[in-house]
């Protein structure tokens, strides 16, 4: 018997239906990831509890205000944004230990031993008037002293940067060099 | 003669095989099927992210909902006027509907993850940040209080 050939099919319209799906995977997804600034936000105060004053000593706390011309504030001068973060940095670290920076706790940190963590406190303060670029580059350079401290913290005791660090010696760094920024109430800043 | 005259003879240009094209292309294919992500909504209002140097990217971009703020698109002009709104999936949204987004969102998410929500912030540069205040009041009512203002990964 003879064999018979089944005959080839012809798959040169396959790459025709690739091309399409890739047509239609290019229009309809986006690339690139996401990137921003992470924040937690405080909790809403319960209306039935007295408001009671944070008793947070006046030296641990500095307010940045930005005001609807954009103009920005550190605790009581005004500032150039990008001298912010220098301010931040000093606030922080208070190196002199100048009793108008906010005090240093030792801290016992699980896996490290004690540190003296700043109990310093940034609290930024916003008019309605503010435009959004001015807040997020406010925001932009607070959050870029605190990543430099941790560096410098990093360097100084993993000699590694903050970035290459173990999750763990992360969670230990995040504990010495706190994020404590709040995002205060809204209020009036212009009229101050 | 030659060493190479094996094809002298030959005068017929050999067919370019385009067996392989099918797959070099279902290779790009996979490239941007692993690489993009779904369009979530069509914008409808204008946004140009901020710059930060400082960003980070996304964790879980699933676990994420997008509030978008910004002037509306030339074709919405004329219905709602140039002033910043809030754009919340496929519609223009005031703040009093974000609680139920929020809510909507959050009952679309697994029991476990519902802790991890974030609400990513898409604003214009331009915008007031009277509106993001109010939108920031919005959200720590309903206790979405993971936020994340997207912005723009710039140069140093």
């Amino acid at each position: 018997m003879a064999k018979k050939k089944t005959p080839a099919i012809n798959s040169s319209s396959t790459a025709d239906i690739a091309f399409l799906l890739l047509c239609y995977f290019l229009m309809t997804t986006t690339m690139g990831s996401q990137t921003g600034l992470s924040r937690l936000l405080p909790p809403m105060p319960d209306p039935n509890q007295k408001v009671e004053d944070q008793q947070v000593n006046r030296r641990n706390i500095i307010v940045v205000r930005v005001n609807a011309a954009n103009n920005v504030l550190a605790g009581s001068e005004p500032i150039a944004v990008s001298q912010l973060k220098d301010k931040v940095k000093e606030f922080l670290t208070n190196p002199y230990n100048d009793p108008n920076l906010p005090e240093k706790t030792p801290t016992d940190i699980e896996g490290f031993g004690t540190y003296n963590v700043s109990k310093g406190v940034i609290s930024l303060q916003n008019d309605r008037g503010t435009s959004y670029y001015q807040y997020i580059a406010v925001q932009n350079e607070i959050v870029k002293a605190i990543d430099e401290l941790r560096d410098e913290f990093s360097y100084n005791n993993y000699g590694k940067p903050f970035i290459r660090l173990t999750e763990d010696q992360q969670s230990i760094v995040k504990k010495a060099v706190p994020q404590n920024i709040s995002e205060a109430e809204p209020k009036d800043v212009s009229k101050k | 003669m030659s060493k190479f005259g094996g094809s002298r003879n030959n005068k017929e240009v050999p067919g370019i095989s385009s067996g392989s094209l099918s797959d070099i292309v279902f290779m790009l294919l996979f490239f941007f099927m692993v690489t993009t992500q779904m369009r979530e909504s069509e914008n409808k209002v204008v946004i140009k992210l901020p710059e930060a140097s400082q960003s980070v990217k996304l964790e879980r971009k699933d676990l994420a909902s997008y509030i978008n703020i910004g002037t509306p698109t030339r074709q919405y002009q004329a219905q709602y006027g140039t002033d910043a709104r809030i754009q919340l999936n496929d519609s223009f949204k005031t703040t009093d509907d974000i609680r139920d987004f929020i809510a909507a969102e959050r009952e679309s998410m697994s029991e476990g993850d519902r802790n991890f929500m974030t609400t990513v912030i898409r604003a214009d540069e331009d915008v007031r940040m009277g509106i993001i205040t109010d939108v920031k009041q919005e959200l720590r009512r309903c206790s979405a209080l993971r936020i994340m203002y997207q912005a723009r990964k710039a140069a140093e």
